[in-house]
């Protein structure tokens, strides 16, 4: 993760008020809030804000942050309210907070099942199946798709994606289930297109 | 796909995260073991999720650097202009 890398960030200074700490802060975080940002609203301008509003409020809100998380959580954590603020203006239903962690498996039991795993890396890194991939993901419900950021993209963990998006670990499960089985799915759709393609080509 | 009862295709589907990132205990890997030398179906879908999740990592550069000049106008907005250069980093 980005915060094994760099210096530890010392809060106490920031509280303080040390701008050069807060410098060093921005530095240190501000390319995984600008990434996340980046695929939460696939655009660079509504990216941007999100980024320089995460940091406006970080600063007002220093005193707040009580250290139960780490500071790049934390960051998330405020970027993603200010992403849903954005994503809300177009969609108010919009809600990552329903709880939907019933047990009940029916609507991701897999429909799919072409084996394309053993393709050559090559190709399912083709810039084709790249955009395949980003289109898969960007179509994830949102509920979903935030869950999936963080954690299989932000490379966050179980405990901090949920801290992050204030849900229950155990939500946080169900819905990375759901999201990687749903990518699944339409990844098996286009490689098996693809493959059946391939063959008819031979 | 067999229906649901547990150590089965439902079974493996409740545990398939867990099972993909390395958090189930012995004892549920050898079920699922089992269960996937034995049915293809399901076999297709851990591999296939497992590479889901390889193409997502491998398809994102963590090393990406922000823009030089998203950098420079996120500087001036939290009135950091005098750190701006050089740069920090």
């Amino acid at each position: 993760m980005v915060e094994t890398t760099i210096k530890d960030i010392s809060i106490e200074a920031l509280r303080n008020g040390d701008r050069a700490e807060f410098a060093q802060m921005v530095d240190a975080y501000s390319a995984p809030i600008y990434r996340l940002s980046l695929r939460m609203l696939g655009s660079e301008q509504d990216a941007e804000d999100v980024l320089q509003n995460t940091f406006l409020s970080a600063l007002t809100h220093l005193s707040n942050f009580e250290g139960r998380s780490s500071v790049l959580t934390w960051l998330y954590r405020i970027a993603v309210n200010e992403a849903l603020m954005i994503l809300r203006r177009g969609k108010p239903e919009v809600n990552i907070d329903d709880h939907d962690s019933s047990g009940e498996h029916d609507d991701i039991r897999p429909t799919q099942f072409v084996d394309w795993g053993a393709l050559p890396e090559d190709e399912l890194l083709s810039v084709e199946g790249r955009q395949a991939l980003d289109h898969a993901i960007q179509n994830l419900p949102e509920n979903l798709r935030m869950v999936f950021l963080l954690r299989d993209i932000q490379d966050l963990s179980i405990k901090d994606t949920a801290e992050a998006l204030n849900l229950s670990e155990a939500n946080v499960k169900v819905r990375l289930l759901r999201a990687r089985l749903m990518l699944r799915e339409q990844l098996s759709y286009y490689y098996g297109e693809r493959m059946k393609k391939e063959k008819s080509n031979d | 796909m067999t229906e649901s009862t547990h150590n089965t295709c439902e079974g493996l589907l409740g545990s398939l995260s867990d099972y993909i990132d390395g958090e189930l205990g012995a004892e549920l890997c050898r079920q699922i073991e089992k269960h996937i030398a034995e049915c293809e179906d399901c076999r297709i879908v851990v591999d296939t999720t497992r590479k889901t999740i390889d193409l997502v990592h491998a398809s994102n550069d963590p090393q990406t650097d922000l823009p030089d000049d998203v950098r420079s106008r996120l500087f001036k907005r939290l009135n950091l202009d005098d750190y701006l250069k050089p740069s920090t980093k």
